[in-house]
């Protein structure tokens, strides 16, 4: 599907969201509130079928957070990305492991490097960091650590 | 002739001259122990050696080839090195039950020493039951496993001692009914018995097919006996690390070790004398000019020499196969080869009864 | 982390399988949940050999980061930093020479094949056969000589780098790499002899940790664990780079799901590579090995995403830019980690020993997973 056909179907879908543009693939900016209704159309939607989420992950800009999910439909080809604008202080967003199960693993490693409280996760604990650093996120940019991280 | 009963009898006539018949007989039991102890010794670094030797020609590897002539005494060295580690017993193991578990192994692999024939009249221990004591003897090992096993307070152990325990157990009567179908054509348990009636031909060559089965499932159910691969469940490395005696470390580890090698050779010196009959030469029925000629090569050389290939057998096993798991295990015992070999025993009472045999 | 309950209330045992431990290949620590031999549970601790790579590579210009990458899939040292040059070539819409795009692909195959071969060799070890190991050490022993002639490392070459390749390959290059085909098909054919038509390793391979279709897609799993279970997800076919859409090779599927048909993937993978490979060593257009490029590469602002297929699946690299000269934001999308969310799901109810026939047929390399 070429990517202006896939706009108009999004907008349909979500007439609030915004879309970005320049990118090589198809962007659009999304509430949290709006997320999990959204995540559930673009799998289930017979035309769309964005049914493998290859990547997830959350980018820290300082005063807020971005959630990044690139999605990709095997039946039909097509990929797109969404990005939900996330608090820097109290980032909440709903989970969609339900929907793409490997979002499990990816939103523990989310929740541990960049403190992404995922709401009704099945296991939200830390997945790489041991015990202990819970709080501390260190792929956060104001994340310090004197000892192990060496500037130029 | 020079040979083992030759240098015994004379050992025997110079004690009989000199001492009385009490000290006599002290003295050769304590001759018979240092050589069964030195024979425990002397197989283990040769066993280690060549299996590490086969393990390298198999591997196109070149094995050990550093310590001593073709790095012929690298197992001489690694015992030194083990005599001196130290033996660690973990916190919260049953110290005596775990002390004292390769010492069982080690003591059941001894006490299989007797009635084994290394050559021509040359026994430590002619038994009338020799098949039935060794059957009843390896049994024991099975309880030295669990009680490693159990008291190492380990639970990788305790899996392995528990595999270990089911398989030995099951595959304990294959392994008899195999046995049992030589003592059937027999008529005898003893082994100097069994090994004198091949004297006309080995057995599994006198005694048709079912033999050639009953040679087959024996060697399946003493590997498994064994816990050798591909039936090395009890100490299976890439799942259970290092099995029953993952705890264990220096000498109580090589004690372990060594009664493994020497169960091995012992089960297989049984396969040899039951059928390829032990010490005996290779005769074949009344042709006498050619049986002469055989006997000139010494008995001990026609034991080792049989015991040996199947050792080798053994250990081709362990390098080529994969290892089995534990549910498909017992299948293969319970499913296939136990009732294999009942049927088989039918088969060669038959044979024994209606004289089929040559 | 290390569970201190030995036992459930519903008298299960917990046992921890790593991070020391034969058969995870590294520090990979699982906390299994055992009913007798019967696995209920199996929950993954990672960790053991995090680095950060990602908060590293924000501190490393677009040149330097490359290097770090070789660390992470150090199987497929080559294939990561194949994705790295990619991603910072899309970014600055560098046209790399025809020669490296060859030297390139020519690499990844044979780095494929290699890994393959390791795989072939430690799978083996895992189901408790030593020997495999060694006669696949052999034939890899041949590529691994061949990349320390022209990279000049066998494990963590660094050879790809934006705008091409690091030197031109080695005279001895073709010559060797004939030498090494004609190794390889002399002794395929023990593979099949020593393992595949073993039927103890059938037994074990049959039927044990069935990934379904669906199951595959939902979980990410990509790379020869998903083609076994018939999902087509080649991204050399899906998404071709380089010169892939012009070579003729299939990609490989099998239909069953199980263990055996992720070993039969891998298997005829290596063949396919080796096509690859004959249809290229020749074929070696002349030119430049590496386009010129600015000496500071600064990526214009903006989200850059690549995908190359690994020996184990599909590695993305995502990458933010500010404009600046280092990345502001990177995510190595590693297939491991993926692969390795779906061992829960498909060993619940299996036995022991198969947990290292479906950890083996996954093809975990943990620095992969942890990174």
């Amino acid at each position: 599907m070429q990517q202006e056909e896939l706009k108009i179907k999004l907008s349909a879908l979500l007439p609030a969201a915004t879309f970005e543009e320049g990118g090589e693939w198809l962007t659009m900016q999304v509430e949290p509130t709006d997320w999990p209704a959204l995540a559930n159309n673009l799998l289930t939607e017979p035309t769309l079928n964005f049914n493998f989420l290859f990547c997830l992950t959350c980018v820290d800009w300082k005063t807020h957070l971005t959630m990044v999910y690139h999605l990709s439909s095997r039946t039909f080809g097509h990929n797109m990305v969404v990005k939900v604008k996330l608090d820097a202080a109290k980032p909440v967003i709903a989970t969609v492991s339900d929907l793409w199960r490997t979002a499990e693993f990816h939103e523990r490693e989310v929740y541990e490097m960049f403190g992404v409280n995922f709401l009704n996760h099945p296991d939200l604990r830390l997945l790489i960091l041991p015990d202990g650093w819970e709080g501390k996120n260190p792929l956060r940019k104001d994340f310090v650590d004197p000892i192990n991280m060496i500037k130029l | 002739m020079w040979s083992f009963n030759h240098i015994a009898n004379s050992i025997h006539v110079w004690l009989n001259a000199n001492f009385n018949p009490t000290w006599t007989l002290i003295f050769e039991m304590v001759i018979a122990g240092v050589a069964v102890i030195g024979l425990f010794a002397g197989l283990g670094l040769v066993l280690v050696i060549m299996e590490r030797k086969v393990a390298a020609w198999i591997q196109i590897r070149l094995g050990p080839n550093r310590v001593g002539p073709k790095g012929l005494l690298q197992s001489l060295a690694d015992t030194l090195k083990l005599l001196v580690k130290e033996g660690l017993t973990p916190n919260g193991a049953d110290k005596f039950l775990f002390n004292l578990a390769p010492f069982i192994a080690m003591i059941v692999a001894m006490l299989l020493m007797a009635p084994i024939a290394f050559a021509k009249d040359f026994q430590l221990w002619d038994l009338n039951i020799g098949v039935l004591y060794i059957s009843a003897i390896s049994s024991i090992m099975v309880i030295s496993i669990l009680m490693a096993g159990w008291a190492s307070n380990n639970k990788y152990s305790l899996m392995g001692a528990m595999r270990s325990g089911a398989q030995i157990v099951s595959y304990e009567l294959s392994a008899g009914l195999s046995v049992l179908a030589i003592v059937v054509l027999t008529g005898s348990m003893s082994i100097n018995d069994i090994i004198y009636s091949q004297a006309d031909g080995w057995w599994i060559f006198k005694g048709h097919i079912p033999v050639i089965i009953a040679f087959v499932v024996f060697i399946i159910a003493v590997t498994a006996e064994t816990n050798r691969a591909p039936f090395d469940l009890a100490e299976a490395e890439s799942e259970l690390t290092a099995g029953f005696h993952t705890e264990y470390s220096g000498m109580k580890f090589a004690l372990f070790f060594l009664a493994e090698y020497i169960n091995v050779f012992i089960v297989c010196a049984l396969g040899a004398t039951l059928f390829l009959g032990g010490w005996m030469p290779f005769h074949i029925g009344n042709w006498e000019g050619f049986n002469h000629v055989m006997d000139y090569i010494p008995s001990s050389i026609w034991f080792f020499g049989k015991t040996f290939f199947m050792i080798f057998l053994i250990m081709w096993f362990r390098w080529t196969f994969p290892r089995l798991r534990i549910d498909q295990l017992l299948n293969l015992e319970w499913k296939y080869l136990l009732p294999i070999s009942m049927f088989n025993l039918l088969l060669v009472t038959l044979i024994a009864i209606m004289k089929w045999h040559f | 982390m290390i569970e201190e309950i030995g036992t459930t209330p519903e008298g299960e045992l917990i046992i921890n399988v790593g991070p020391q431990h034969p058969s995870t290949h590294g520090v990979l620590h699982l906390v299994i949940t055992l009913s007798g031999e019967t696995i209920r549970k199996v929950e993954p601790h990672l960790g053991y050999i995090h680095r950060s790579i990602e908060k590293m590579c924000e501190s490393l210009t677009y040149r330097q980061f490359i290097y770090v990458t070789s660390r992470m899939d150090y199987l497929s040292a080559h294939i990561n930093n194949h994705a790295c040059a990619l991603v910072v070539e899309k970014g600055l819409q560098i046209e790399v020479p025809a020669r490296a795009q060859v030297i390139r692909v020519l690499m990844d195959e044979l780095t494929r094949v290699a890994s393959h071969e390791l795989w072939w060799g430690s799978m083996a070890m895992d189901l408790g056969a030593f020997t495999p190991f060694f006669h696949a050490f052999r034939e890899r022993e041949s590529i691994n000589e061949i990349m320390e002639e022209t990279c000049g490392a066998r494990l963590t070459m660094n050879y790809m780098v934006p705008g091409g390749v690091v030197q031109d390959i080695h005279p001895n290059f073709q010559k060797k790499v004939k030498a090494f085909l004609q190794l390889y098909k002399l002794k395929i054919h023990e593979y099949d002899e020593l393992v595949t038509g073993n039927i103890i390793f059938q037994n074990r391979m049959k039927g044990v940790g069935i990934i379904k279709p669906e199951d595959a897609l939902s979980y990410g799993v990509t790379g020869p664990a998903a083609r076994g279970s018939g999902l087509s997800c080649d991204v050399r076919k899906i998404y071709p780079y380089e010169i892939y859409d012009k070579l003729d090779f299939e990609e490989v599927l099998e239909t069953a799901g199980d263990s055996f048909a992720r070993y039969m993937v891998r298997i005829r993978e290596m063949q396919q590579s080796i096509r690859i490979i004959e249809q290229l060593i020749d074929n070696i257009p002349e030119g430049d090995f590496q386009a010129k490029t600015k000496a500071v590469l600064k990526l214009p602002k903006g989200d850059y995403y690549t995908r190359v297929e690994t020996a184990r699946g599909e590695l993305g690299v995502y990458i933010v830019s500010e404009g600046g000269t280092t990345p502001y934001r990177i995510k190595f999308r590693s297939p491991g980690f993926s692969n390795l969310s779906i061992l829960d799901h498909i060993a619940r109810g299996s036995k022991l020993g198969d947990l290292v026939a479906m950890m083996g047929t996954l093809d975990l390399v943990i620095p992969d997973i942890d990174r």
